[in-house]
């Protein structure tokens, strides 16, 4: 049963995200929110970055403008990220279940669901995001309520949480394909000259990230395109993070 | 129930706000795009994707991701072995995350 698949694959995200949140609950709650308000921010948004930023804007007062527009350009990988999964889904994930569903594509959740072996139906994307949404909500929920507990040198420590799954996503596949990790090493090194070099400094991190992003993709694309054939066994070879 | 007020915006709006960006950024571009790109240069690009994003969000920020700089990067190297034996996602991050919490631990003894 594909949703039960979904299911599946979705619980190591969902652990990985329990302690990200939890990080989230901690410093929501250090800021001055309820453990609800913080709760509810992570069930409506399910993202990381996004979430992180936000909190900051609500408390440093910034305006509704403000929360928008860092909002938006946080988040703008998943405008490519969305279009890049429309491109996996079946032929029945049709617009009502895609605006339905769209909330579930999150960074591991979009990088899981490229890298299944099939196409994408949207009971098995259903139930991808189930575990996720738990991890995300109760970690949330958890830090909120007990982050207290926690010393605040912990709570930092799980910083490292949410890279290790992006690297646990990336690695195996860099692993087996030479485009995969010559596309990665790229991104890394442009996002690092974004990162030090004065002149590019400035440039608030959704964009570079997009920017980094699109360059190294781009570079895959020319340089190593995807052949259909290629991908077949691709396919075959890597299965699920 | 009151809700806390930041100068001046309440924190529906700003809840409202956040919400519907974030919601609006995956849900129409998946709704929009609906047919197969059948450009291989346009396909391989959007598959390279997942890849290039990841990448670029983990590096530089990995290394300042926790108290101290070696921590963060002993953690990274540690990620990165467990990842290229193909540990999984929770091992990986759980064990990136334990490694930090030594390290600190140990550092703060040592410091």
């Amino acid at each position: 049963m594909r949703i039960k698949r979904g299911f599946m694959d979705g619980i190591p995200i969902g652990l990985g995200y329990l302690s990200v949140s939890f990080a989230f609950g901690i410093m929501a709650v250090n800021n001055g929110l309820t453990w609800w308000e913080a709760t509810l921010i992570s069930m409506t948004n399910l993202t990381s970055a996004g979430q992180f930023a936000g909190v900051g804007i609500m408390v440093s007062g910034g305006s509704l403008i403000e929360m928008a527009v860092t909002e938006l350009i946080i988040n703008l990988r998943y405008a490519l990220m969305s279009i890049s999964l429309s491109q996996k889904v079946d032929s029945k994930f049709t617009s009502l279940y895609r605006w339905l569903l769209a909330t579930g594509n999150t960074d591991e959740i979009f990088a899981v669901s490229m890298s299944y072996e099939k196409e994408v139906s949207r009971s098995y994307f259903l139930g991808l995001m189930i575990a996720p949404y738990i991890g995300w909500s109760l970690g949330t929920l958890l830090g909120a309520l007990f982050g207290e507990a926690v010393p605040a040198s912990v709570g930092k420590a799980f910083g490292i949480a949410i890279y290790g799954m992006f690297i646990a996503i990336i690695a195996p596949k860099a692993k087996r394909e030479k485009s995969v990790l010559s596309v990665s090493m790229l991104a890394i090194l442009l996002s690092c000259l974004f990162y030090y070099i004065p002149a590019l400094k400035n440039i608030s991190s959704g964009f570079s990230i997009i920017v980094c992003a699109v360059c190294a993709a781009l570079f895959g694309a020319f340089v190593f395109p995807i052949r259909e054939a290629e991908t077949e066994s691709d396919e075959k070879e890597s299965g699920v993070a | 129930m009151n809700t806390a007020l930041f100068q001046g915006n309440s924190y529906w709006a700003y809840l409202l706000v956040m919400v519907g960006v974030t919601y609006l950024i995956r849900a129409v571009p998946f709704v929009l795009v609906r047919k197969k790109v059948t450009n291989v240069y346009v396909r391989s690009f959007l598959a390279y994707i997942p890849y290039s994003v990841l990448a670029a969000m983990t590096f530089p920020a990995i290394i300042y991701s926790t108290n101290y700089l070696l921590s963060a990067v002993i953690g990274l190297i540690v990620a990165c072995t467990m990842a290229f034996f193909d540990k999984g996602l929770v091992k990986v991050a759980l064990g990136a995350t334990i490694t930090v919490i030594i390290v600190e631990l140990i550092m703060k003894m040592i410091l």
